[in-house]
Order: structure tokens, then sequence, then C-alpha cells
């Protein structure tokens, strides 16, 4: 069931590569010494092999992986590329082609390629097999009815007139000496039940000896099934005899492919009961024209946000009317815009367990992973970019997190390594969190390693709380690590995936305890385009806070203010919370008189907060976010900038960095 | 003087301090009137801050102060040139702007040692055509993010 979304995917991504490898043989056959060519189909069969055995289509990445042995070959030059050799690649690729509309239609996709399959093989040990292999005289090719529309018409008019049509299939023993003669004998069992109205090989070639041990012969008769079977079995030297009733089925795949009839009909027989067709009711839209359609919508928002400001200034009822259900509609389309932008998570997740059961061999330790909420969407955006931060966590989970079985097992843990991959929704948010049972993080060794590479003093050190230390493994220049090993890199790790996560406007937090384990935490926006925002005054300037990082505004009296360290604190709600002046901060220049009361609106970074000082409020707003520019990149404490109603720019704080 | 010997190439000529610079016109975007400008904070006196160029936001510098010389007031003539180099989308604060001219390759000549009391680094050349000489402006150089933004390593 959950394969379902992504079918349609394979489906069309197939049938890309298929035609990418098609395309790719023609121009090959054009110039084959060209490897640049033989390298592009490769890839093609590579992913088509590695999409189809994902997906659990086994035929179809058997066969796929057989073409890819043969391409390899040539590659490597050790093939060369002739008539023969393509002709087989080329049927191979018919058969993959048949499997995927097969597929598509809502088969399972199971084809018998045994052929195929044997002719590959053969090409791929050498040229020489290619003429046997193309011509194989063996049982399953030669025992196939051909039956031509004249035979069809016979076989109606004996129906219509009570008389059966019965496929029989004969097996003589394979030491048998006189063929010949046995068909003989059989054929006349045949004649004096009925009448022989096609046989495979042909009689002439059955009488002449030319097969190998098996036949097939359509009669038309009266008599019972049974009873002929019994009088074919009491010729000697007879192995097997089976006799069915004729199926138009059998028919209609024979006429499709005449040439070479394949022994695929007993396959087809459950595609009655199989799923309807999913193929029709999704079309695959580049991402660009998303995000043209998005760039569109975020025009539209700007002008809708000047709207409701002119609305608001004009106070005219009807206008105001038509502003306020325009946002609603314009809102239901964000929404709908932002889904159609959503993929599931697992798109990265599933490559996970393959990656754990690598590192699993190679760091000799066991491990064991879950993958839970891997539903769970995120914009595509946010999904091409979270996957090597992602595989840097495991690797370090794995690496520095889980211990060697036997160090497990004296600790009175299973020997195998948990690592937990949970992804889940809150708020505006997606939570992934990666989880280890393993040894935790070390303080004291991180304060060590911190102080001496000098990323803090053994003063300051001291005074951090667990987290803060837990933080410092994410500075430049920093690794847990004895060893450097190759799995989670030489301590320019943790960094870059804290600043990977921060330029998507998402944050990392690390929970340990030492001996049980450790918890990433990383916390990603839904969007990256359109955000909900606190509009500020810091004197005459405008700034945006984002209503993600706000837990509430207020207003405080100067006199309720505290000094801590000579610092300017404030009570809120029981906690110290010190006071961060964005007048000072962003060097704001000075236009306004001191009030008695302070605006503030606290922010949270984890569990830390602040109390950023402003002059008023002017209230939230659902903002688009936009870059500063190369030029500007880097800006401090600004996470990017909006255009606001009134066609200015507002720049937007990042209060992640503002809390210290 | 129309008879043209060699590449000619167009550029936008601009004024700073009765100065005459020319820019290609392959790197101009347009050339707006001024607009209001929002500071960004913790960059140098030179970045006046971003504006919104229909819809894109844009950063603005002011070429008289990143050659050094004294600010002048907003008036009239004052324009932004909004360049393009490298992906980066940047305004150029100039006194006026106002002509678009041919200029012949074989009439520049390397910078001269010093040219007016711009630095020579931010100058391709000079191209000297009847009366008037014209510099080259050298947009990489004048656009270096080197030291752009003062504050980035303080708190970084």
């Amino acid at each position: 069931m959950e394969m379902n979304q992504y079918l349609e995917v394979f489906i069309d991504e197939s049938k890309e590569h298929l035609q990418a490898i098609n395309d790719h043989l023609l121009i090959l056959e054009k110039n084959p010494l060209d490897t640049a060519i033989v390298h592009e189909i490769f890839r093609s069969a590579h992913t088509l092999k590695g999409m189809a055995a994902t997906m659990g289509y086994q035929d179809l990445s058997d066969l796929t992986h057989n073409m890819e042995n043969v391409l390899d070959a040539v590659r490597n030059e050790q093939l060369q590329v002739n008539e023969g050799v393509l002709d087989i690649v080329f049927d191979a690729v018919d058969d993959l082609e048949a499997m995927v509309m097969d597929i598509a239609d809502g088969g399972t996709g199971e084809r018998n390629v045994d052929n195929v399959v044997r002719r590959l093989e053969a090409v791929e040990k050498g040229g020489e097999q290619l003429l046997i292999s193309q011509n194989p005289l063996d049982g399953t090719q030669e025992t196939e009815l051909q039956i031509d529309a004249f035979t069809k018409n016979v076989i109606h008019m004996a129906e219509e007139s009570g008389n059966k049509a019965l496929v029989i299939h004969t097996r003589l023993r394979d030491d048998c000496l006189l063929k010949a003669a046995r068909v003989y004998m059989v054929f006349e069992v045949l004649e004096q039940a009925g009448e022989v109205v096609a046989a495979s090989p042909s009689v002439e070639k059955l009488e002449n000896e030319e097969f190998e041990n098996s036949f097939t012969v359509l009669l038309i008769s009266e008599g019972s099934e049974d009873d002929i079977q019994a009088k074919i079995e009491k010729v000697s030297e007879v192995e097997h005899v089976s006799v069915e009733l004729y199926k138009e089925e059998e028919t209609q795949s024979m006429e499709q492919t005449p040439v070479q009839p394949q022994p695929e009909t007993n396959n087809r027989a459950g595609k009655e009961t199989s799923k309807p067709s999913s193929s029709g009711r999704t079309i695959r839209v580049n991402i660009d024209r998303l995000d043209a359609l998005m760039n569109l919508f975020e025009e539209l928002v700007i002008d809708r946000g000047r709207l409701e400001q002119i609305s608001a200034d004009l106070a005219h009822q009807e206008l105001q009317e038509t502003v306020e259900h325009m946002t609603r509609i314009s809102s239901d389309l964000q929404s709908i815009i932002l889904n159609m932008r959503m993929v599931p998570v697992d798109q990265v997740f599933n490559r996970f367990p393959r990656m754990i059961r690598q590192l699993s061999k190679d760091l000799h330790k066991r491990l064991e992973l879950t993958i839970t909420g891997a539903d769970t969407e995120l914009d595509r955006t946010v999904i091409d970019e979270i996957g090597d931060p992602l595989v840097h966590l495991i690797r370090n989970a794995v690496d520095h997190g889980i211990e060697s079985p036997d160090e497990r097992e004296a600790k009175g843990k299973p020997a195998a390594g948990k690592i937990e991959l949970k992804a889940y929704h809150s708020g505006n948010h997606v939570f992934i969190e990666i989880k280890d049972d393993g040894a935790g993080i070390n303080r004291t060794k991180v304060v060590e390693k911190a102080v001496k590479n000098q990323v803090v003093t053994k003063e300051q050190a001291e005074a951090m709380s667990d987290s803060q230390v837990f933080d410092l493994i994410m500075e430049s220049g920093f690794s847990t690590a004895d060893q450097i090993s190759d799995i989670s890199g030489r301590g320019v790790g943790l960094d870059v995936v804290r600043n990977t996560i921060e330029s998507l406007g998402g944050a990392i937090t690390i929970e340990s305890e030492f001996g049980e384990g450790s918890r990433f935490s990383i916390q990603l926006p839904l969007t990256l385009s359109i955000i909900s925002v606190m509009l500020v005054e810091v004197q005459k300037e405008k700034y945006a806070i984002p209503l993600s990082s706000i837990i509430e505004t207020a207003i405080v009296k100067k006199k309720d203010l505290l000094h801590a360290h000579n610092k300017r604190v404030m009570d809120f709600r029981g906690r110290v919370i010190p006071l961060v002046y964005l007048t000072e901060l962003l060097q704001v220049p000075v236009e306004r008189e001191e009030d008695d009361d302070y605006s503030v609106v606290i922010v949270r970074k984890g569990d830390k907060m602040a109390a950023l000082v402003v002059h008023s409020f002017i209230g939230q707003q659902e903002v688009v976010l936009k870059s500063l520019g190369d030029y500007l990149s880097g800006a401090f404490a600004i996470s990017g900038a909006t255009i606001l109603g009134d066609g200015q720019v507002a720049l937007i704080l990042d209060s992640n960095a503002l809390i210290k | 003087m129309t008879e043209y010997k060699g590449h000619a190439q167009k550029v936008i000529v601009f004024q700073i301090q009765d100065e005459e610079y020319t820019l290609p016109v392959q790197t101009v975007g347009s050339i707006e009137r001024m607009v209001p400008i929002t500071r960004v904070p913790g960059a140098r006196s030179f970045v006046k801050g971003v504006i919104n160029l229909r819809g894109v936001v844009t950063p603005v510098i002011d070429l008289r102060e990143r050659f050094g010389f004294e600010p002048a007031p907003e008036t009239e003539q004052t324009r932004i040139i909004t360049v393009t180099i490298e992906d980066m989308n940047v305004g150029l604060i100039v006194d006026a702007a106002n002509d678009v001219l041919d200029l012949q390759d074989d009439l520049v000549e390397p910078p001269p040692e010093v040219v007016g009391t711009v630095e020579a680094a931010y100058i391709h050349g000079v191209a000297k055509m009847e009366d008037r000489l014209f510099i080259l402006l050298n947009l990489e150089k004048v656009l270096d993010k080197e030291d752009v933004l003062e504050l980035e390593k303080m708190y970084g």
C-alpha cells in the first residue's frame, strides 16, 4: 500500500530511463566505439535496476542487472559492440518495457525472461556462443504453439459444433532413441481421437526428429481430456503428458509477439484480479514550474499585504470585505501550493537501512535501525538539503555512539545497538530525531577537548550547562573521536551539519546521558518561503521576528527591571532572562525618546530565552522570505528580508543569533 | 570620429563628483530613481542597505563612499544603477546617469597612476573621446565582497 505513492513516479521514471536507453542504443549502433554512450546507457540501466529493486520488482531488476553486465563488458572493452550484441540488448529492453507496462496496468511486472537472460549471459561470456544462443533449440521456445487466424477460425467452428480444442503437451524420455517413431505413435492416437490443427514444432520437424524431447499439439476432439491423456500415456517412452482446454487468452498474447512467443501467459492469469491502473491520476510537473508558481504567488502575497494596508487606511467597508475574502482565498491557495511541493521524508530515509547494514559490516558493530514517521512531509527544497546532514549524524551515532558488541554486553546492554530515526510534525515545524542507545556524550572529555582546542576557556566550560557543553561538539574544529575514522569524518562535520540546518531556518539540539545514549533533534520549517512574523519597530526601523521563535510579547516597566552581572535582566514567570537592546545591537539611529515602559518580545532558542527590547509592535503578518542577496549574505542576526505592503523592505531577525 | 576602427562597446555613462565613469551595457540591468532604502545593520557605511527592486531585494552601495569621496546630498539627478556580475545583483548609487555611447576599444588606455582620487584598482582603464575623459570601472573590484560586513566576525 505504502508503495502506491511512489508507483507512479517509478513508472514514469522507468519509462524515461528505458527511453533513454533506447535512444542511446540507437546512437551506439551508429558509433559503436563511443564508450561515452555506453556510460550513459549504463547509468540509466543502473538507476532503473536500483528503482526496480527498491520497489520489489525482482524480475525487472534481475534482467536489468544482466543487461548491465553486458554493458559493463562493453564499457571495459572486453566485448565489442556488434549487431548481434545490440539485438540482444534491444530485446532485453523490449522485455523491460513490457514489464513496466504490465506494472503500469496494475500487474506484478513478473515475466519469464530466462531466454533473454541466457542470451545476455552468453554474450557476456563471449561472442562465440552468440549464434547458438540466438537460435535456441530448447524446450521452452519450440513447444509453444503458434496459432494463426485460420486455425483460430477452425477452433471457433469446432467449438460451435460442440467439440473441444485441447492443448496437449507431450514430453518423451531423455533416453528415447526413436523419437520420430514415438511421435508417429502419439499422432496416431491423436488422429483417432480428433483432428490435429496445429503443432509446435511443426509436424514436418517432428517427423525429422528436429526437436528436443517435448512437443505440443492442438487437437480438436469430442473425447474427454482424461481419456486422451490415458491413451497417449500408453505409448512407450512418453515421460509426461498434459492435456488442457485451449484458452482464448493464450492466442492473443501469442499474436502480439508472434515471432518470439514467450511462456509468459501463466503469469498473466492473475491480472484480472489485480488492482486497477494507477496511471492517469497524477501528472508529473517539473519542479521549476512549481518554483515559478511559488514565485508568482509570493508576489501575490506581497500585493495582498499592500491591499490589506490600503483597505485599512481607506476604511471602506466593501473594499475591506473584498480584501478579506481575497485574503482567505489566497491562504487556501497558499496551502495548496505548499502542499504540492511537499514530499515524504522517506525519500531521504529510504537510503539509511542500506547504509546501516554497510556500517555494521565496516565497523563490526551490531545495529538495529528503526524508522518511524517516514511519511512525514517536507518541502522539496528542504528534503534536498537535509540528506547529507542526516547521513552525517547517523554515521556519527554509529561511530561514536554505539559501542562494540563486547563492550555493550559488558555494560549489560543488548549486543545490538539501537538507532532510532523518527520524523514528526509539530506546529509549523517538522522534527527529525536521531536517537541511539550508545555510550552518550562524555562531558568531561568534551570539555577537555574544547579547552585544548581553545573553543572555550576552562572557567567558561565549568559554568556551562550540559546542553551548552554538548553544543560545543558542533563548533568548528571539534572532534570527540580519539582516532580519526572514515565513517564520521575529521571533525569538520558537525559544524557543517549545524550550518546547513540553520541555513534552512532550522535548529539542532543535543540531549545525551552518559552511558545511556544521545538524541540529536533537528527542527525544520515546513516551508522556506512564506513565514509568519511579528512586525516590530525599533526606533523608526521595521523588523520582522519569526513567530516560531516568539514565546510572547510584553510591556515591562523600567523600574521592574533587575540588574545582574552588570546586565539588565527581567523576571519572566519566575525565570530571569536577559534583555537585548535592539537599538544598540543593530546600531539603529536613535530618533525616539526613551519611554518609561519597554515593549519586549520574548524569544527562545531551545530552552534559552531572551527579551528583545523594541519600540512598538506593528502586528502579525505572513511574509515572503527573501534572501538578502549574495552580496550581503552572512549579515549578523539577519536571516533574510521581506517586502512589506508599502513596498519597503523589512529585515527578518534571526533570533537564534541574538540569544547567547 | 564616426569612422570606427576595431571594436567598439556600448557603455553606460554616469557621473560621480564631476567625473564621468562607464560600465559595459551588458552588466547593467536598469537605471532607477532613488527609492527608500532599508539599512542593514553591521554592514560597512558605503553599503546603504537594501531596496525592493520590483520584488527582488537588492543591496545598494554608494559609489561615492566606496571611492572615499565626501557623501553628497541626494538630488533629483541621483540614480541607482543596478548591475549583475556572477549572479550577484547590486545597485550603485551615482550622482547622475544620462548617457549611452559607443566606446572604441583602441581609445582605451591603461589607468594612469592617479586618476582623480579614485584608487586605481577600481579602474580598468581610461578613454579620451573628443574633450571628455571616461573612466572604465572595474566592477569586480568595486563589488569585492571583502570587508562588506564588519560585524560578521564579531559574533560569528
